[in-house]
Parts: structure tokens; sequence; C-alpha cells
């Protein structure tokens, strides 16, 4: 079924530039061909009807018949090489050691603002930059814990980072669950091609989780605060507390009381040591943040403070999603790490920089302008997508409020073969690897590889018509 | 085990068993008006409303239907989403708790509780409904089945099983009562019928069918059906898995299995009252029980077993810890309880 497919233009992920398959997809290519087309569409609708049956469901904002979707899920994996994963890996540690050094320099003596690597305004600006917790200190130094960066590849297939995401990323239940889809439908191929396992997540974020308890609690309590069961990532936060066989609270079921945190339970209170939450800042102490919040818990900053839990990630880290903050990121490598940049940013115009912003402005309609603050493909304008209506109410955005915006040349991301009505076409697709900083740091082999189904879109977000696939990692090189 | 946590398999267990209740109720009773000969509007409406009075949403049903037309009640009873006990509603809560503390159940007890919530919600549903209702009710209730199997072999047997326990014992001593009370009106309000028509002997099976109880009553007592033995079958007998006393006496050991206090002592109010009932189950005789009058006597049977509930709630759920958000929990409970009277979106 693959031979007929035809690399169309830019960076292919399975075949070069004359259309020979690279090394890395040889063996799959080769077992792959044996399939027939009944037989992949069997497999196919096998899995769709199993994750559903599963639940392994997002839910739609806004639908009131609470319909939930699966995550269209292609089949064809994405395939690295050992030697490829080695780079990234390598690119990955460096930079969350970067971000760490950096978040701490920040919340203390900020000495990169005032060597002026970074122009304080920038920082001190920011829109997530809680100056409340300058002169805190978070367990072992680590701010983020759990990390998810987004890659992408340029026409000549370098990898280059498009967003740090270091608040409360999502998307690695499905990097599990579509490894186990993938183990039921081709059991045969895992141990003839050599991928790497992924299994081992859980239990690495634990360990990450359990490092940081406070100081003297022996055998920490963790447990997952999730804002609830309608929340879109909800799956995956019973998922990943049932794998680490930990707790999943929602503000509801803690209490503090003389600034420790308790849960109720039907044997009276039980305390807690370190919560793993998946709520925002705004959203986890109405005493201190969002007054409205129905969904945190009262007095938990105050714990926090006190030291009597531990929360990964830390408060504050949205600072570094800030994408004028994203755009310092490799001084910060130079500047911590006397090192240079082993993965690079996408080329960046930050538009409260008096020749960036002329630029910009002058070249919108070839641009991709962002929100500093914005995530999920909201607040972005394509420019050689967009109508001169979206480009002109842009123009007026960014000469309002310069430091809310940068810019970048529109990549056009690597593709890759994909099923689109039982042929093969390119799509593009982007990886989100996660990192886990704890006594070190790790990183599951692979990743989630987001792939924008419509064709010739470039965005892969999941509210936006984006599928994943299965992202293999080969023990080497072919 | 976290206190929501606990709710939430408390009320998932519940609404399991009032699903499969449902369908056997309006499965028996389509069936048995094939039987009954001379079929009026009147006699119609006579033989259907008792059901809707029997679920206790007699008030709802009447809001959204002018007859208890058997086409009304049947409607009303399985698919009506306004209607917060129609087995729709019923496996969508059920669903909706299970997906709540989907960490704390199996693989296996979500995979079907799910596969029942898809089916049910999709037009195939529909479809099997007009073709056969029979095939209908064979499938939700062979689904129900075989949920309580597997929560019987896959669950592990810590808290959560208990309170799950809990809520199935609940809801099927409940749900029993209510399906006894269908034909008081055919009963003297004190005191043993003498004699008993071929029709309404025919309505006191299907009783026992409702409640699954139709073999086992035979073996006991033959094919001969009075509403006297009927009674006491369903209420006092302590070997048929789905009579009153049969279900306290459960309930009594799971509470006691949550609290670890052995018996006849208690800690809380939950226990003192289902261990009272228990004995007043255990001590009384079904004369006796018609004599107080069956309608009533099964009233109170079911304020009974409500009072538990509310005490479970009070012991487990909802403790205070001189917190200003407390509010939270009560808030919750209140809609869960709320969804026996008022429908929320």
């Amino acid at each position: 079924m693959l031979n007929q497919y035809q690399v169309n233009s830019g960076f292919d992920e399975m075949a070069d530039a004359q259309n020979q398959v690279r090394p890395h997809y040889q063996k799959f290519h080769k077992l792959f061909a044996e399939l027939t087309e009944p037989e992949f569409q069997s497999k196919r609708e096998a899995i769709d009807n199993a994750f559903l049956r599963q639940g392994v469901t997002f839910n739609v904002y806004g639908d009131a018949a609470g319909a939930e979707k699966i995550f269209p899920f292609d089949l064809l994996p994405r395939i690295i090489p050992a030697k490829e994963w080695e780079h990234l890996e390598r690119g990955l540690t460096q930079r969350i050691t970067a971000l760490n050094l950096f978040l701490h320099d920040i919340y203390h003596e900020q000495r990169i603002l005032k060597d002026g690597i970074i122009p304080e305004f920038y920082v001190l600006s920011a829109k997530h930059f809680r100056r409340e917790f300058v002169g805190f200190n978070v367990p072992k130094d680590i701010y983020i814990h759990i990390c998810g960066t987004d890659l992408i590849r340029d026409k000549d297939g370098n990898y280059l980072v498009l967003e740090d995401n270091g608040r409360c990323p999502s998307g690695v239940s499905y990097v599990l669950e579509n490894r186990r889809a993938m183990k039921r439908a081709f059991p045969g191929m895992f141990e003839g091609i050599g991928v790497r396992p992924v299994e081992h997540y859980a239990q690495e974020l634990l360990k990450s989780l359990k490092y940081i308890a406070p100081a003297g609690v022996a055998d920490p309590t963790v447990v997952l605060l999730t804002p609830g069961a309608y929340n879109s990532a909800y799956f995956e936060h019973t998922y990943l507390a049932r794998q680490m066989g930990i707790e999943i609270v929602e503000g509801r079921d803690l209490f503090v009381k003389d600034s420790r945190v308790f849960m109720r339970t039907t044997k009276g209170p039980q305390p807690v040591h370190v919560i793993y939450r998946r709520i925002d800042d705004d959203f986890i102490d109405p005493t201190v943040f969002r007054k409205d919040s129905m969904l945190g818990v009262p007095g938990l900053i105050n714990a926090y403070r006190a030291g009597n839990v531990s929360l990964a990630n830390s408060i504050g880290t949205g600072i570094a999603d800030d994408k004028v903050v994203y755009y310092f990121v490799p001084r910060m490598i130079k500047y911590y790490l006397d090192q240079e940049p082993i993965l690079n940013n996408v080329e960046t115009y930050l538009a409260s920089e008096e020749a960036d912003k002329k630029y910009i402005l002058e070249n919108l309609e070839k641009l991709v302008v962002k929100a500093a603050n914005e995530s999920g493909g909201y607040g972005m304008l394509m420019g050689p997508k967009a109508t001169k209506e979206e480009i002109e109410k842009f123009r007026k955005l960014i000469i309002a409020e310069p430091r809310n915006y940068i810019a970048q040349p529109m990549i056009n991301l690597s593709q890759h073969p994909t099923n689109c009505d039982g042929n093969f076409e390119g799509r593009h697709v982007d990886l989100r690897p996660f990192v886990l900083s704890g006594e070190r740091t790790s990183i599951i082999p692979g990743g989630l590889t987001r792939v924008a189904l419509r064709k010739g879109s470039l965005v892969v977000n999941s509210s936006q018509g984006g599928g994943s696939k299965d992202t293999w990692v080969l023990y080497g090189d072919e | 085990m976290l206190s929501r946590v606990a709710n939430s398999l408390y009320w998932m267990a519940r609404y399991i068993e009032r699903s499969e209740n449902i369908a056997r109720i309006v499965d028996v009773n389509l069936q048995l008006l094939l039987d009954i000969r001379n079929v009026d509007e009147k006699r119609l409406t006579a033989y259907w409303l008792p059901i809707v009075q029997a679920t206790g949403d007699e008030e709802a049903f009447f809001k959204a239907h002018p007859n208890a037309t058997g086409k009304a009640v049947t409607e009303f009873l399985v698919f009506e989403m306004e209607n917060p006990n129609s087995l729709l509603q019923s496996i969508c809560q059920a669903r909706e708790n299970a997906r709540m503390v989907r960490d704390q159940i199996t693989l296996e007890l979500w995979e079907e509780l799910n596969r029942l919530y898809l089916f049910v919600r999709s037009p195939y549903a529909r479809e099997v409904w007009r073709r056969s209702a029979g095939e209908f009710f064979q499938e939700i209730k062979s689904s129900s089945l075989h949920i309580i199997g597997i929560i019987e072999a896959t669950l592990i047997r810590n808290e959560g099983w208990w309170f799950v326990r809990v809520g199935q014992l609940l809801e099927r001593a409940d749900k029993t009562t209510r399906i006894l009370d269908v034909r008081y009106q055919s009963l003297p309000e004190r005191g043993v019928p003498e004699r008993i028509s071929p029709d309404e002997a025919l309505e006191w099976s299907a009783v026992l069918r409702s409640c699954s109880a139709w073999d086992a009553y035979k073996t006991i007592h033959g094919g001969d059906v009075h509403p006297l033995q009927v009674a006491e079958f369903l209420l006092l007998s302590d070997v048929f898995p789905r009579s009153v006393r049969y279900c306290v006496n459960e309930l009594n050991l799971a509470l006691r299995n949550i609290s670890g206090v052995s018996a006849g002592r208690f800690t809380n109010d939950a226990e003192k009252l289902t261990g009272r009932f228990l004995a007043e189950l255990q001590f009384s005789t079904i004369e006796e029980i018609f004599e107080v009058g069956l309608h009533r006597y099964l009233d109170e049977a079911q304020a009974k077993l409500n009072n538990v509930g509310a005490e479970l709630f009070r012991a487990y759920i909802f403790q205070p810890f001189e917190n200003p958000d407390e509010i939270h929990m009560v808030q919750q409970e209140e809609q869960q309880q709320q969804s026996d009277k008022i429908f929320k979106p």
C-alpha cells in the first residue's frame, strides 16, 4: 500500500527527496508491505473501537450533550533512529537544565537580568511571573518537573524547538495508549524492528514526584490534583493516577489546617505531601490567586510556603512559556551552562524591539504571529493563509501591545505518510517528548507525534483537526 | 479511601442496579399484557399507573404526559432523559460516577459499563427497541448481570468494594419493596385477601418475575401463587438473594466490613438502623405484616432504607472538619440526590 506513496514537497520523515525509503524506515516498510488493505482497515477499525470502548477520549468543550471524541489515531508510526534520538535527548536535557536554572535565578538574585542578558522589562512584565514567590525556595531547586517540549523539523530536517510547555503539559497518556494499541495491532513488528519501550513513564514520574517530598517525610503521600471529570484531559489524569497507584483528587477533596494539607477520606483526614497538580496557578488557591476559582484548595499556597507540601510543577513556571521569554532560551543556555544550544529555536522576532517590529509589520503576510501567552493554536495569525482583514486586525493588536506579540517565519513542518481515506499521503507532524526532572533528567524514548490531518494544514492541535501517531525510537539506526 | 470516591462507587452501584430493575419491571409487564384478555383503555391505565407510582416518580410523569398509556409509561421509564430515574438516565449516571473513579475500578468493569452506555445512547438501541422490546431488555439485563459478575470477580475486596456492595444492596432492597407494592390496590387495606382471580394470580406472578424470583419461588411453593406467599418470599426469605431480609442482612455485613465493628455493636447510625431493621425482619411473620397492611409496611420499609442511606452519607462522606469549604461536598451529594427528583442537565 505504501509503494504508491509520493513525497510532494518539503522534508518527509519516511522518504528522501529521491523518494527512497530512509534506512530507519526500511524494516517497517518491508513488514507493512505484507499487509493487505482490508487487513489494514480492520486493524484501524479495531483500534478506534477499542479507544471508544475504553473511553480514551477527550471532552469537547461547550457540548451540552457531553460529547466525547476519540483523538484520531493514525496507524503509521513515526520512527526515530537511535543517533537522532541521542541528539534530541542531549538537546532537551540541556534546555531543561537551563530553564530550571533560569527560574531559580529570576525568583532569587536575578543575575541574568542584572547582567543585561535579558532586558529586565521582559521578565518583570510577564503575565505569569509570580513576584510573590521571589526569594521562595522550591524543594531541590526544581521548578519544571514535567516538561512537554514541542519540536518541529524544518525543510532540511533540522529539529527546532517551537515551545517549552513548562506548566501542565498534557498528552503523555496518548503516548502510552497509542503504544498499547499498536502492540496489539502489530505484535510481530516490535521485536523485529527493535523499538524502545515507553511503559516505564509512570514509574519515572512517581520517582520524580517522591524526590521532591518535604524534608523528613520518609514515605510521602503523593496525589494528582485534577480540575474534575469535565476537564478535557480528565482521561489522562485518571490514567496517570492509576498507573502510579496514587489517589486522584479534586480541590474539594483536600483541605488545609495549620498549614498542612489533608484529604478527606472515609477514615477521616489523611496528610498529603506531594501534589502533582494539573490545575493552572490561577485556579489553585482562591485565597491567593483567582478568588472565583471553585477548583482550588483554600490555604494550599500557605502550606506550600511553609514547606509542608510540594507542588509539581512549581508555582510561577508559566513565565518560561511566555513566547517572548522563549526567545531568550539560547542566551540562557550560554549564560548558565556556557554551552552552545544543541537544539535551536525557530527564528523569532520580538514586536517590542523597534527593528523587529518594523520588519514584522512590513512582512505580516509572510510571518506567523503569536500572542505571547496563548497556547493550543489560539491567538495566532498564519500570515500566508490569512485574509486581509485578519492581517489588519493583527497589525492593530501588535501596534497597541507590542510586548504581547512575537513573529516567526512560516516553517513548513516535516511530513509523514498518513492514512487518508484509504490512501497514504504526506501530512505535517510535530513531536512532543516528555522531559522529567527529578534526581536526574529522564526522557521516555519517543513522545507524542501529532499530525495535521487536513491536507496542507500546519496546525496539529487536537482542537483543530489534529490526530496522533505512535512514535518509535529505535535501538539502532536502521 | 477518599470520601468522594466512596460516594461515587456507591452511586455507580446503585444506578447499575436501578437500570436493571427498570428493565425487568417494564419487560415483565409488557409480556404480561399479552396474557390478559379484554384490554381496554381504562384497564390499561389501571395497569400501567401503579408501575409509575412504584418508581416514585408519579409527579414527574404527569408533568410530561397527560395519560398513563402503555406507550407513555414505557417511554418515560426507559428513554426519557427528563425522568431522572429512567433506564437511560440510570445508565448515564452509573457511567458518569464510574468515570469519576476510573482509577479505582477495573478495566473490565469500565469497558462493559461504557459499552452499555454507548449502546443505549446509540440510534441502534432505538432500532432494537422498535424491532423487539424483549430483545432490547435482554441486552440491558444481560449486560447488567455481566457487570455484577465483573464486580464480583474482578474488584479488589477493599473498602471501596464494600461501598459498592452497600449501594447494590440498598437499591436492590428498595426496588424489591417497590415492585412488591405495584399490586397493592387489589389487596384489602389490612389482612389477607380471601380469593384470588386467575388474572390477579397472573399479576402476582409478574411481580415475582419482575424480581427475577419466579424460578426460586417455584422451588419453594410450587406453581401456586398467592399474595401472602409472594410477599413472604420477597420480604422475609433468608435464602433468596433479592429478598429484603437477605439484602438487609448482607447490608449489615457490608457496613461492618467498612467500620470493622463486630456484630451486636454499632459505631454510627447507619449501622444502628440497619441492625434494628434486620432484627425486625428476622422476627416478624408475614401475617403480622398483612395485619398492619402490606402497603403501609412497604412504605415504612422504604423510609428505613432511605434513612440508612442518609446516615451512611453523614458517617463517611460528609464529615465536618471545621472547614468553611465543606459546603462543596454537601453540594455534590445534593446534586446526586437531586437526580432522584429533578433532572439537571
